[in-house]
């Protein structure tokens, strides 16, 4: 009986943590567009509901009458399980992100570990999904993205031990509160760039969208997919995404705490600033897609391994000698 | 390379020029349409739906003179005529088929009696075949409909002719 009501109060919780998360994927979707056309002079989806803002409910409702196609060569359990990896991982990861000290499914110690972790397992979904259509454009999407996704990992790696060892800790809501005197995107503001660049090549977004590339690709490793297929992989990339961003704002931007530690500002609950600053990142993504044209797979993989690897490594031993030898290194006790 | 290059591709100035420039964009006025609500001008001159007109008192324009079937350069128009018994020819058949229609306005153009024009109506897709192939009746409906827009268009258009 305690198992019981243990799993059905963890159920409840996790239910009250995805629902908002997918509510948010779908709003964030419609902002995309809308931010990407409105830098194109267009409107944008802006027919259903108020502002368009239900666009991605009759899209998703679209894809889920539609028929599911699944190629005769096809390996189909792999075929059927990448969408599955995908989406599912993207939103596993949201457990150990804090929007306020409080509201956090699972507060442990090694929360940016276990992000790391998932984040390097969701190229598995794009690598399943591009190796089991058995065709030739979703093998090179996928090809592309494990080398892609592989490279930046290694530089977000970096990153984080930079932060890290301006916080001593590897809980995400201890993270946050390092930054109550000044938010890392201070001190650490050319990680921060490394980092967002990073962002944009970890989710596949333009202009590092070369898994996908449209005019080279047809629409790479989702080439073969199809219906609700389709649609999951889709809300896997924009939850990543929206993931990545509020991962951006714990590292550098102070997550839940307030801007400004004056009255009006400390009594708004932490929810509204995580929401705020993760949108903020999110408009800065959606702009450089509606900006940038997209790389060249040799100029990514240059980027990634001669400049941004080096660069976040020489970083580093920057960071931690200036800790040493001013002698502010953070105190470890746990 | 040069010094300002390398300091340019470090301090990512082209990148935040053109995201500043997107800011920028972002509060612009729209060069776009809510299509469906509003609809962009049209000429009076535009080639869009066939329609055929009659005069004010109800009398057909059409003297099947079928200057238009001949010109037709992708031969969508079909007529049949008669005497009538008060001695003028008028059609019995006046087929037009939508679907072979280049709408190049030259049947407009060759009409003696401003019958059959294609007015400024292009939003009149159809789900089959058959409904595009256009009688007498279906485009003598339409002028019936459109006839202030009609008259309007040829009123606008007749100094240039």
């Amino acid at each position: 009986m305690t198992y019981l009501n243990i799993f059905f109060s963890e159920t409840y919780k996790i239910v009250f943590l995805l629902l908002p998360v997918l509510v948010s994927v779908a709003l964030i979707v419609w902002l995309d567009r809308r931010v990407w056309a409105f830098v194109q002079k267009r409107r944008g989806p802006n027919v259903v509901g108020p502002f368009g803002l239900l666009q991605t409910v009759a899209d998703a409702l679209k894809y889920l009458f539609k028929e599911i196609i699944i190629p005769s060569s096809s390996n189909k359990v792999i075929f059927i399980l990448a969408p599955i990896v995908t989406l599912t991982l993207s939103l596993i990861a949201w457990a150990v992100i804090p929007f306020s000290e409080d509201i956090v499914l699972s507060d442990i110690n090694v929360g940016i570990l276990y992000l790391f972790a998932i984040s390097s397992l969701s190229v598995y979904g794009i690598i399943m999904g591009g190796w089991a259509s058995n065709s030739k454009y979703p093998f090179l999407g996928a090809i592309r993205s494990a080398a892609q996704m592989v490279s930046y990992e290694v530089s977000i790696g970096i990153i984080i031990v930079n932060v890290l060892l301006c916080v001593g800790s590897l809980n995400l809501n201890k993270i946050v509160l390092a930054q109550e005197n000044i938010w890392f995107i201070f001190p650490l503001f050319p990680m921060f760039v490394v980092f967002f660049i990073s962002i944009l090549a970890e989710t596949n977004r333009p202009p590092f969208d070369l898994p996908e590339a449209e005019s080279e690709l047809v629409a790479g490793y989702q080439t073969e997919y199809s219906g609700m297929m389709y649609a999951m992989f889709w809300l896997g990339e924009y939850a990543n995404i929206l993931l990545l961003c509020a991962l951006g704002a714990i590292l550098f931007m102070g997550g839940w705490l307030s801007p400004f530690d004056i009255y009006p500002f400390s009594e708004v609950p932490g929810v509204f600033w995580m929401i705020l600053k993760i949108l903020i990142l999110f408009i800065l993504v959606s702009l450089v897609k509606a900006t940038v044209p997209r790389y060249r797979f040799d100029q990514l993989m240059k980027l990634g391994w001669k400049i941004f690897l080096p660069f976040s490594l020489f970083w580093v031993v920057l960071t931690a000698s200036f800790l040493f030898f001013l002698d502010i290194l953070p105190v470890t006790g746990q | 390379m040069k010094i300002s290059r390398i300091l340019k591709t470090i301090f990512m100035t082209d990148f935040v020029s053109g995201i500043l420039i997107a800011i920028k964009e972002i509060f612009k006025t729209k060069k776009t349409i809510n299509y469906p609500f509003e609809k962009g001008s049209i000429s009076p001159r535009f080639r869009g739906e066939h329609a055929l007109r009659r005069y004010p008192n109800g009398e057909e324009r059409c003297i099947a003179c079928k200057l238009c079937e001949a010109v037709c350069p992708a031969q969508a128009i079909t007529i049949e005529s008669e005497i009538r018994d008060d001695g003028s020819r008028k059609t019995t058949r006046y087929d037009i088929d939508m679907l072979k229609c280049i709408y190049c306005g030259l049947c407009e153009e060759s009409c003696p009696v401003d019958a059959i024009v294609q007015g400024p109506n292009f939003e009149f897709s159809k789900e089959t075949r058959e409904e595009l192939y256009y009688n007498k009746k279906k485009l003598l409906e339409n002028g019936d409909q459109w006839e202030t827009a009609l008259a309007e268009k040829i009123r606008a258009d007749s100094p240039f002719k």
